[in-house]
């Protein structure tokens, strides 16, 4: 029987701590809006999303009502547009974006994403077009989100990928340098990619999935938090897991009762809960607070890396207990613009971009929304994808790169975004070379514990 | 115990929710409440009450099956009703407690 202590604890998590479901996304299965003529394509693409996705937001408002949670994003993730526009004969596929960005205007959603390419082992006709038309697309649109993954554990590392993705990052900063490089803030690049992930800017329908699915993002730092307070510095490593298992079971749960039900109401199956702990700027919602929590003065000292991997350890055993289809990426944000206590580690000189790639190794998502010197070469930017590749492939988990080398700036400097992408101080990068070794073109084997069969 | 008849989990067919009332004690919160409750045809199987943040929180179970308007608009008249007596109410979908405290 529910008890008065417990009815108060969800509603303190809610109202005092920020638990919040992050995002409902549908996914929608565009493979059924080929065709020869460019222009016929996209009419298919607009009146399938808009048709399935009509009632997601009123829907998705009415959840957050009747059960009193919001639902911060709703959004769509569609099929990689790169294997949908390459039967057409356009050689630029920025127009498959106007539509996209219509279509999630028309629907209420803030994003969508699917301006996607999966070039892991190498490209198509259409992957090519779709990599060269990013930069404009993400000019020309608001809601559109691009996503490129170019390395699996199974095919290796892209790197003719690698260094297309610095050029392509580097015109998408240009492109959009009135708008400090916001392009670039909608556009990531994956290592073995999930192809169900519900958070932006990397979701897309993924080709194994159904014709339409749910998945939901939950959220709970402060949630977090707090718990970790509670139990107070006297606590050891073992109670300190067990506290946070307890709340990302029971954040979970929530995740899993409004996947259900918006499955329900929208009449589309249920897909995934992602476990990921997702930080926004707002105080009281940041990844960085955790760990500092636990006894760290700073995030990004000595001993940030450890409490990361016990915090998203703990996060997925309580999280997968109380889930029955756990997916996406499922791990610890750490996007150095969307969490306040990123923001000011960096300012105070405690944490850099080799301490972020450090704790890359051990959570997802990778080194996510970090400003760099707008003066960056795209070689550098290539390098720096590379490295995140390899620890994504060797270590057989998700790596991403999210990187606005803003036109202009320089360490030290702010670019701001507004809202959930938050700002982001200007971080350092190595000003040596890395120029001959990207150039070297070709793919980097994939390693020995690929060979698994 | 707010919940003795949910205990057995078998009432999957029937709408209940979660009302609480939060704000500083004073004489006819619980009648102003009840009254607009008892108005929109809201039966109440318990009450209890509690202390959060060391305000004092009044705590319904509630049917909400022969209630006379939709649920976002009973949402929206407890809100009005809160505001008319200076405390917070709000009623919440007694799923998602029992989703974070039961298995």
């Amino acid at each position: 029987m529910l008890i008065p202590s417990e009815i108060v604890e969800t509603i303190k998590m809610i109202h005092e701590e920020n638990l919040d479901i992050r995002t409902v996304t549908v996914g929608i299965s565009l493979r059924d809006c080929c065709d020869s003529s460019g222009k016929k394509s996209r009419e298919k693409i607009y009146e399938k999303i808009t048709r399935i996705a009509e009632k997601l937001v009123k829907t998705g408002e009415n959840i957050e009502k009747e059960y009193g949670i919001p639902i911060i994003n709703k959004r769509i993730s569609v099929t990689p547009i790169s294997l949908i526009a390459e039967s057409s004969e356009d050689e630029n596929y920025t127009e498959y974006a106007v539509t996209l960005d219509k279509a999630a205007s028309i629907c209420g959603v803030n994003f969508i994403g699917g301006f996607s390419a999966l070039v892991h082992k190498g490209y198509t006709k259409g992957d090519k077009i779709l990599i060269d038309s990013i930069p404009e697309a993400l000019a020309v649109t608001d809601k559109v989100c691009s996503s490129v993954n170019l390395a699996t554990t199974k095919a290796g590392i892209n790197m003719d990928a690698v260094r297309h993705m610095g050029i392509i990052i580097k015109e998408a900063a240009e492109k959009s340098a009135s708008k400090n490089a916001i392009g670039c803030a909608k556009l990531v690049v994956f290592a073995n990619v999930p192809e169900d992930n519900p958070f932006m800017a990397g979701a897309f329908h993924g080709v194994g999935e159904p014709e339409t699915t749910i998945n939901i993002g939950i959220s709970g730092p402060g949630v977090i938090q707090n718990v970790i307070k509670k139990a107070g510095l006297q606590a050891d490593f073992g109670v300190v897991s067990e506290e946070i298992k307890r709340a990302a079971f029971k954040i979970t749960r929530v995740g899993e009762l409004v996947g259900r039900e918006a499955s329900r109401r929208l009449k589309i199956p249920f897909g995934i809960v992602d476990l990921s702990l997702a930080p926004t700027p707002a105080r009281g919602d940041s990844v960085a607070h955790i760990l500092e929590e636990m006894g760290l003065e700073v995030c990004g000292t000595h001993g940030t890396t450890a409490a990361l991997a016990l915090l998203n350890d703990a996060v997925k055993k309580g999280g997968s207990m109380a889930s029955s289809y756990i997916g996406g990426l499922s791990g610890s944000f750490i996007p150095v613009s969307e969490d306040a206590g990123m923001i000011a580690a960096v300012k105070s000189g405690h944490l850099n971009i080799e301490k972020l790639e450090a704790m890359t190794c051990i959570c997802s998502v990778g080194l996510d929304m970090i400003a760099i010197p707008g003066d960056t070469s795209a070689e550098t930017i290539s390098a720096i994808i590379a490295d995140e590749a390899a620890i994504g492939v060797i270590n057989n988990k998700t790596t991403a790169v999210r990187l606005i080398p803003a036109p202009g700036t320089k360490v030290g400097d702010i670019v701001n975004f507004g809202g959930l992408l938050g700002s982001a101080p200007v971080m350092k990068v190595s000003n040596a070379s890395s120029a001959s070794f990207i150039h070297r073109g070709g793919r980097i084997p994939s390693p020995l514990n690929a060979l698994k069969n | 115990m707010v919940d003795e008849q949910v205990a057995n989990g078998n009432n999957t067919t029937s709408k209940r929710a979660i009302i609480t009332v939060l704000g500083a004690d004073k004489v006819g919160i619980i009648a102003g409440v009840t009254t607009a409750l008892a108005r929109l045809g809201i039966n109440i199987i318990d009450i209890s009450q509690t202390t959060m943040r060391n305000i004092f929180t009044m705590i319904m179970l509630v049917e909400l099956d022969k209630a006379a308007k939709p649920i976002q608009e009973i949402i929206d008249d407890l809100e009005n009703e809160g505001k008319k007596l200076n405390v917070e109410v709000r009623l919440q979908l007694e799923e998602i407690f029992k989703a974070m405290h039961r298995i």
